[in-house]
């Protein structure tokens, strides 16, 4: 039997055509599940041989929002929490293109939150991938609109007293036709509804429930993201076309992940095309 | 389908012929939230857009509709919004983002009365400042302030045209009068209409460096969709668009934001000036006052009195050699302005001492009278 092997010199990874790898290593710290979350991303991107030349990522600011950098495609990097209303004009200026948005939960649902749930509500073909790690990582670990109930955060010092959003039912109540919801443990179930968002014309949300392991978690006694990931296995159940507003999520007993809403209602470009069509009839 | 140019005469309001005028540059996105007095052009553009092959959109509120705007200009269409004060105070955060990210767009500020929600109805020249140093950091934009209709008109296509070949936000600044007054406007045939696109990227793509700019401080600027595939961000960044966080880089990258509009504002700058050859006294009025500041003058001139009349048309970059040059017999500067004090700053800056500047400010909702203007003139002819 003869073993072929290769040096890890002539070895490429098979992403890394869909990475700017002039901008490695990334700033992501270690065990950190943002670099999982991108790498399911560009593996959907792979196994979809997705047409990188109409692909656009776009991102707010934050850890998550440093997403936009790494990618080998069209890409920009907004003000906080702007990078939904950003994506809404390239959408309409050209409905050719793919908006892909990629930030945090702090950077979407406090202060883009606004713009969050008005494009769900025009259903503008767009997908959003929300990385959920419960805080403000980029500023150090405050709390923020995910925060749970009594988490200790450095602006929560004594316990969060505030109720938190419960995203996948911000994005259904909101109006968006696909909506998902994976840990950072569940990669490849994520790449799949990666592909199938990547797919569908509409207003996409996924979230993915993701460590923080050097703030968040570090600040919870979670231990190492390691820990985190045995965690989300114990806790975490898949239940499909559950209600959304049931969906619980909760690290104490119990995280609901997996396809929520799979929908088809009017696109928004579509139906300012096709208004445009008919008027230009006249 | 209908014509993008209305070529020929017609009777309408500034805000009107402000939406006219985009559609004769070339712009194809209109991204706004209704507020009085620029209302008009949103509805407008509401209208006009989808019959001509563009688009129209109404975000949830104006921070929306610039990054909105952004968004569409990255993706290769000639954008604009417009608003009043309380707007702009939310664009702010999205202005210094097209800034930094040398972002070609059009901003319409109909000013109104303020600070705050202050008189939505009333006229008002109170955000001349604001349009400068809205957002923050050192950037520069361009603004453009109109006094007619038919500059309304003018000026957008002017906006566009210097905020294409700058990459920079230009704002047209026009106050309640001009937006809401209606004249005579006349629209030249489509061949007439001077049109400046940006300069795109000449190398391919793994050549191409965003934010390596030309001689003239300009980068070419490719659009989304293209295959140049490139990143922009608004963190201090390189020519590729990497950000970086040492000196050399913020270094390299502000400087050129500011001076490729300080070191071409003479071709940008823009006044004009009415008897002021052998003018003692220089009136500087501008938008919807300096209609009533060109009565003054012809009512002073008729008494034999020397008096002159400064209209900026460009206000960001300030027209200072113009400025210089129209003061060069002047014994008195009266600016005469719809706020509290703003552009007078701006005028002392110039003139340094060398004769007298004297402010008549206005601040509740409509112009000077003439008469108002002669009272000063008078206080001053020894
Ligand atoms: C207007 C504005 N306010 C505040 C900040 C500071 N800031 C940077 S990132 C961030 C929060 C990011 O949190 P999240 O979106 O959850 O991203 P994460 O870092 O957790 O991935 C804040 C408040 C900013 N950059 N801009
Ligand atoms: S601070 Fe938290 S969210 Fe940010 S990179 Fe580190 S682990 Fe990830
Ligand atoms: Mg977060």
């Amino acid at each position: 039997m003869t073993v072929t092997t290769r040096s890890s010199s002539d070895y490429r990874h098979p992403i890394l055509e869909y990475i700017r790898q002039d901008r490695l290593p990334h700033i992501f710290c270690s065990a950190c599940g943002i670099g999982t979350v991108l790498q399911a991303f560009a593996n959907a991107l792979r196994s979809l041989n997705f047409d990188m030349d109409r692909l656009v990522v776009i991102s707010g600011i934050g850890c998550t929002g440093r997403a936009s950098g790494y990618f080998e495609s069209d890409s920009y990097h907004t003000t906080h929490g702007r990078a939904i209303a950003f994506a809404t004009g390239v959408k309409v200026a050209n409905p050719n293109l793919k908006p892909v948005v990629i930030s945090g939960d702090g950077d979407l649902f406090a202060i883009g939150g606004n713009h969050f749930i008005h494009a769900a509500r025009r259903n503008v073909d767009m997908l959003v991938l929300c990385v959920n790690n419960f805080n403000y990582g980029m500023t150090g670990g405050q709390m923020g609109p995910t925060t749970p109930d009594s988490a200790i955060t450095v602006t929560s010092p004594d316990g969060n007293i505030e109720h938190p959003f419960n995203l996948v039912s911000v994005a259904a109540a909101s109006g968006a036709v696909f909506v998902a919801r994976w840990t950072a443990l569940h990669a490849r179930r994520l790449t799949k509804s990666l592909e199938k968002a990547l797919q569908k014309k509409g207003f996409k949300f996924i979230e993915v429930v993701s460590p923080c392991p050097t703030l968040y978690d570090r600040y919870n006694r979670h231990g190492s993201g390691l820990d985190v990931m045995k965690r989300y296995r114990e806790i975490s159940v898949i239940r499909n076309f559950t209600d959304p507003m049931k969906a619980e999520i909760d690290y104490r007993t119990r995280i609901v992940c997996g396809e929520f809403v799979d929908t088809e209602k009017p696109e928004f470009t579509d139906l300012l095309a096709s208004q445009a069509a008919e008027l230009q009839k006249r | 389908m209908q014509k993008a140019v209305l070529t020929g005469e017609m009777f309408t309001q500034g805000d009107i012929a402000a939406a006219e005028g985009a559609l004769a540059a070339g712009c194809r996105f209109f991204a706004g939230y209704p507020i009085t007095p620029a209302t008009e052009i949103a509805e407008r553009m509401a209208y006009r857009l989808p019959r001509i092959g563009g688009r129209y959109i109404q975000m949830e509120d104006e921070i929306a509709s610039c990054t909105a705007v952004l968004g569409a200009s990255y993706s290769g269409v000639k954008a604009m919004t417009a608003t009043s004060g309380p707007g702009v105070s939310l664009m702010n955060e999205t202005i210094g983002l097209a800034a930094m990210t040398e972002t070609p767009m059009v901003l319409v500020n109909v000013m109104r009365g303020g600070p705050s929600t202050g008189q939505p109805t009333e006229a008002s020249q109170s955000d001349i400042m604001q349009a400068k140093w809205g957002s923050h950091g050192d950037y520069e934009i361009i603004a453009l302030i109109p006094s007619s209709v038919q500059e309304m008109f003018d000026l957008t296509i002017k906006a566009f045209n210097l905020s294409e070949q700058f990459r920079v936000p230009a704002f047209v600044l026009a106050d309640e009068i001009i937006g809401h007054m209606r004249e005579r406007l006349v629209i030249p045939h489509e061949d007439e209409i001077e049109i400046v696109n940006r300069k795109k990227p000449t190398v391919p793509p793994e050549e191409y460096l965003p934010f390596k700019a030309e001689e003239d401080l300009v980068p070419p600027m490719a659009t989304f969709g293209d295959g140049y595939h490139f990143y922009a961000t608004g963190l201090t960044h390189d020519e590729r668009g990497y950000p970086v966080m040492d000196d050399e880089t913020q270094l390299a990258l502000i400087p050129r934001l500011c001076d490729k509009i300080r070191k071409n504002s003479a071709k940008i700058t823009e006044a004009k000036t009415l008897e002021t050859e052998d003018a003692e006294i220089l009136l500087v009025a501008y938008g919807g006052e300096s209609r009533t500041a060109m009565r003054a003058v012809k009512d002073a001139r008729n008494k034999g009195m020397k008096i002159g009349l400064f209209r900026p048309v460009s206000v960001w970059p300030f027209p200072k050699e113009q400025l210089k040059e129209a003061a060069a017999n002047a014994q008195h500067v009266i600016v005469a302005e719809l706020n509290y004090g703003q552009l007078v700053g701006e005028v002392e800056r110039v003139i340094r001492n060398e004769v007298p500047v004297h402010l008549i400010p206005r601040v509740c909702g409509s112009p000077h009278t003439p008469d108002d203007l002669m009272k000063e003139i008078r206080r001053r002819i020894k």
